[in-house]
């Protein structure tokens, strides 16, 4: 028997002195609430009556159902929404953080106009009408001056109303520049369009599959509906489905599998066409479907056939060429196999030769738009708003480039590229955004290639947040017009990610807002009175819950009442979904763009010897990496090989520290060609000789003293790799260099 | 109410489908009002009173293996009640209940010795070396039914005795003695997204707990359930939480030792 000091030694004097001393007999003295007024410098919670109120998170894409329990007026635990359809009851460790997020010091409580340097984070308050005036004056001498393109908005969603103000208020001011931040919608969204013709968001009817195998996605880390998505795996564990999962590094979602097969990262698209070799040479693939329902099999076939042998992949993956055979026969003999891809939460774009490689095994099983597969699930259809009448100056606007370049003839097919932008700015004399608005998001944080950022940044003469937070991006703003936060206020969410019908949950205020904050909504509503005709009369409305009320028509009161509207017998391929493109068929090769699968793989930036290493990210289910930092609650349980005070830990393998002369929790010097970083070492068996593996969502500038300045944030030591085809970002990492201090 | 079923709350934790996601950790924080720090990455003063460790194989790349495993008290009936820590209290201050078979801690009565800590093998419990301190307007979100603790005494999992406390009053109020398996519920097991934790009466034929994990009440409720275990269940704790894993070097190493020990090393 394997016992250390510790637990031996309490066992001896647990038995000694249970022998000696017998407790009094005591009977239910621990009513913990009673005697807290003998210690009054410990707060005592007021009581009052309890009630529950249920509303939508908005902390991520997930779309969750929560109940909020309530003692009179505080807001006191929130709860996942027992019978929900996304996550039936279940909530993340986030969405349970909410309330911090509420009551805590990071909110912003009432407009601010910078007064000190940029990012000095000295503030003078301002009311509404001062502050909206301010915009209104600075948005006015731009279109007067024909710059109306100039204005630009970065937003972290698009679809529900608010977004679609948004958007509303550049068309009709003159400005296409509405960019939403990138994540792995982007390129499932790509794929659906070029191979399947359709305009919509994926769906994974993940529940009825029956053997996974997932490219890096983290099931178990926040991709798609978090929650969704864990009691999925709890489903799969009860009926026995199998999941496979590929990466180099063992993450949660590794851990939990039932076979991690490690892999060189960015190669993941290799061993999905490997995989298809072996199912177009073994001829495992559904003939019923790829006969009759896709266009391009034969030239797509010949080239797997050609191209990717099982050797090849071998040498390409690192993973043996018996293992990929083995994968490929069980994947193909499943009844309903399901491949997945999108990094960890799905938080960066990825290459689209990547994610078409993966789709094309879907479509090898016939896996699309039936049960147990992947569906194109139609956008929501919720908002009718009249036509923008545009004027002379919003028509010229809206004929300008974007300044991202997506919708160009050279990005035809991508809709938003945000990590173009800080290069275009830095191209342009005088910048090409001269106003930048930035809604739910934080592109100051999660932007990559942060010299180029910053430079671009100090290059917009007006920088305007409606964070709720002192986030980075708000506290590098000029102005910060503080939207309420997701507990206070109305907001449609038109999605959760992944969730395989069409989906709205509706945010309802559950307390009052705590601060002098106002609904965006209502802002951008405002400032379009405030321009006049004809910005003003795009928008109807006398406020945003007049606007919610005549978007929903006689659906409000519904919406309001049971808080989400679902279309439980949405069949999927039934509407605008099915396949629409030329040949009305799935096209293994588009023809609207041929090329597009071309890079299945690319390159990480750097080159050897000067950087041997090579550095990835990961996505942990206890930090969120996104536009919200991560409260207290949540860095409390960040283990302590991955934060210690406030040095962040890499993981490294054993064999790779040993040859650099370092050993556990020893600091070192990680140099990317795009930063250079202090850092610890952790030893760790589950991550591929070679690689070191940093953790996101950590190295905040901003918030408060429980976040700010705790480890690095990734984002400074990488930069964009675009994939010159669809102009995606298809960075996975970067190569790097460790070195012992 | 000397005809009343004496009742025995245990946990059953499975670990193949327990993600490490560390949402029980924060369901427990937000309901019993733990405090937290600006640094709270010195585990050893970091107050969870459910953590999330993680357990290794230890085998070498790439056939390591990670298993997480949730850790709240363990309610231990040692013999008859003499739980470890219960056992050394000088205080009465902790107290192992034959109605409910949970471990209480009174905070009024706990004078911060600390044996308890020294004498529990879980390292379930925590001491306030600080008297708790919320950011300003953070106390709003403070849940009334549990008073937040002062610098100077013990404290752990309760597995949320005053949900206990509100479902009975419910209850009588209704003219029950008795109640519903889903009336009383932690707060971790309410939010484990996984599902990964049952909790109920292990005395209870009917409860879930009792179907999956089996208890023998000839070997002190050692589970008969050959997927699961209790943690060091060869100390005799006697321990109320189960785990349950398909893995068998998983139920090696929580039968034995947690490899965590001795190197005071939390995940
Ligand atoms: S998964 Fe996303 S939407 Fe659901 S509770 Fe967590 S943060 Fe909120
Ligand atoms: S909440 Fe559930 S899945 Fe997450 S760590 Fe706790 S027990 Fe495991
Ligand atoms: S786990 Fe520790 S604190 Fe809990 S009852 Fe057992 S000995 Fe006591």
């Amino acid at each position: 028997m394997k016992m250390d000091r510790r637990s031996f030694l309490s066992f001896v004097i647990g038995g000694a002195a249970g022998t000696t001393l017998s407790p009094l007999p005591w009977k239910l003295t621990d009513d913990l609430a009673i005697w807290s007024q003998n210690w009054p410098w410990t707060p005592v919670p007021e009581k009052g009556e309890v009630s529950y109120a249920n509303t939508t998170c908005m902390l991520c894409p997930g779309g969750c159902g929560i109940t909020v329990r309530k003692v009179g007026d505080r807001a006191v635990k929130i709860e996942g929404t027992k019978g929900h359809p996304v996550n039936n009851g279940g909530i993340c460790i986030l969405g349970l953080s909410g309330l911090q997020l509420l009551y805590g010091p990071t909110r912003v409580p009432s407009p601010l106009r910078r007064t000190g340097e940029r990012g000095e984070n000295r503030w003078q308050k301002v009311s509404w009408d001062e502050a909206l005036a301010w915009v209104a004056e600075k948005l006015a001498d731009l279109r007067g001056k024909r710059l109306s393109h100039t204005v630009a908005c970065i937003s972290g969603t698009d679809g529900g109303t608010v977004p679609r103000l948004m958007e509303r208020f550049l068309t009709a001011f003159g400005s296409p520049n509405f960019i939403r931040t990138p994540s792995m919608r982007d390129s499932y969204e790509m794929t659906l369009h070029l191979m399947q013709g359709a305009q919509a968001s994926i769906g994974f009817d993940i529940e009825n599959a029956d053997f996974i195998v997932s490219f890096g996605s983290g099931i178990l880390e926040g991709w798609g509906s978090p929650v969704r998505m864990f009691r999925a795996n709890s489903v799969w564990k009860e009926n026995g489905v199998k999941v496979v999962q590929i990466e180099p590094r063992l993450s949660n979602t590794a851990a939990k599998s039932d076979k991690w097969l490690p892999i060189h990262p960015g190669t993941e698209g290799a061993l999905a066409l490997g995989l298809a070799h072996v199912i177009l040479k073994e001829s495992l693939y559904r003939k019923d479907f790829v006969g009759t329902h896709t266009s391009g099999f034969d030239r797509w076939s010949k080239e797997v056939v050609e191209e990717w042998t099982p050797e090849q992949v071998e040498t390409v993956t690192g993973i043996d060429k018996s293992t990929i055979v083995d994968l490929a026969k069980s994947f193909a003999n499943a009844k309903k196999p399901l491949a997945i891809c999108g990094r960890g939460k799905g938080n960066t774009a990825g290459g689209i030769g990547e994610f078409m490689a993966v789709h094309s095994l879907n479509a090898l099983m016939g896996n699309i738009n039936r049960k147990g597969g992947v569906w194109a699930v139609p956008g929501s259809d919720h908002i009718h708003w009249p036509e923008v009448e545009m004027d002379a100056v919003a028509s010229a606007g809206m004929q300008q480039t974007r300044i991202d370049g997506a919708g160009t003839d050279k990005f035809m097919h991508a809709r938003h590229l945000l990590h173009r932008v800080p290069e275009m700015i830095n191209a342009g004399d005088p910048s090409l955004v001269q106003a930048l608005f930035v809604l739910d998001a934080n592109p100051y944080y999660t932007l990559s290639d942060k010299a180029l950022l910053k430079k671009a940044w100090a290059k917009i003469p007006f920088i305007l947040s409606f964070s709720s937070f002192m986030d980075e991006t708000a506290q590098n703003a000029d102005l910060i017009l503080p939207n309420h936060m997701y507990l206070e206020r109305y907001e449609d969410v038109p999605y959760a990610e992944g969730f395989n019908k069409p989906f709205i949950g509706l945010a309802k205020p559950v307390v009052s807002p705590q601060f002098d904050t106002l609904h965006t909504g209502d802002a951008i509503l405002r400032l379009a009175k405030a321009l006049g005709d004809p910005v003003e009369k795009a928008f109807p409305w006398e406020d945003y819950e007049g606007c919610l009320d005549d978007t929903f028509g006689d659906q409000w009161e519904e919406l309001q009442e049971i808080g989400y509207r679902v279309e439980s017998d949405f069949e999927p391929g039934s509407r605008n979904t099915a396949f629409e493109t030329a040949s009305r068929k799935f096209e293994f090769i588009p023809e609207e763009s041929k090329d597009a699968a071309k890079n299945v793989m690319v390159k990480a930036e750097g080159e050897e010897p000067a950087y041997p290493l090579v550095l990835i990210p990961y996505d942990s289910p206890r930090l969120a990496s996104g536009f919200i930092g991560d409260p207290p609650f949540m860095i409390k349980t960040v283990p302590d090989t991955v934060l210690k005070e406030n040095d962040l830990l890499v993981e490294v393998h054993p064999k790779t520290a040993q040859s650099l002369g370092i050993s556990e929790g020893k600091p070192a010097v990680l140099k990317t060609p795009k930063g250079e970083a202090r850092v610890r070492v952790h030893l760790f068996e589950g991550i591929m000789p070679g690689l070191v593996a940093m953790p996101t969502g950590l190295g905040h500038q901003a918030y408060d003293g429980y976040l700010a300045g705790k480890g690095i944030n990734f984002n400074d030591l990488i930069g964009p790799v675009e994939d010159e085809v669809s102009g995606l970002d298809a960075a996975w990492g970067i190569r790097a260099k460790l070195s012992r201090v | 109410m000397k005809n009343e079923q004496a009742k025995k709350y245990g946990m059953v934790i499975d670990l193949d489908k327990c993600t490490g996601c560390g949402a029980c950790m924060v369901a427990c924080m937000a309901e019993n009002n733990v405090p937290f720090k600006k640094d709270e990455t010195n585990k050893l003063d970091s107050i969870t009173w459910m953590r999330v460790f993680q357990l290794t194989n230890g085998k070498s790349f790439p056939e390591t293996d990670i298993c997480y495993i949730p850790r709240p008290c363990m309610h231990c009936e040692g013999e008859h009640g003499h739980s470890p820590c219960v056992s050394v209290c000088p205080a009465t201050a902790t107290d192992y209940s034959q109605q409910t078979g949970i471990v209480s801690q009174i905070y009024t009565r706990c004078f911060g010795c600390r044996y308890c800590m020294a004498a529990c093998p879980y390292h379930a419990r925590y001491f306030n070396w600080w008297d708790p301190v919320w950011p300003n307007g953070m106390e709003k979100y403070l849940n009334p039914n549990v008073s937040p603790r002062m610098r100077g005494v013990v404290e752990k999992c309760s597995f949320c005795f005053h949900r206990y406390q509100r479902a009975m009053e419910k209850a009588f109020l209704e003219g029950r003695r008795e109640l519903e398996e889903e009336e009383y519920q932690t707060a971790c097991t309410q939010a484990c997204p996984a599902g990964a934790i049952v909790f109920g009466d292990l005395n209870n034929e009917k409860h879930k707990i009792h179907q999956i994990v089996n208890p023998d009440p000839a070997h002190r409720g050692r589970p008969k359930n050959p997927k699961a275990f209790r943690l060091l269940e060869r100390l005799g704790t006697n321990p109320k939480v189960y785990y349950l894993s398909s893995r068998e070097w998983v139920r090696r190493a929580g039968d034995n030792y947690l490899p965590h020990e001795g190197s005071g090393k939390g995940h």
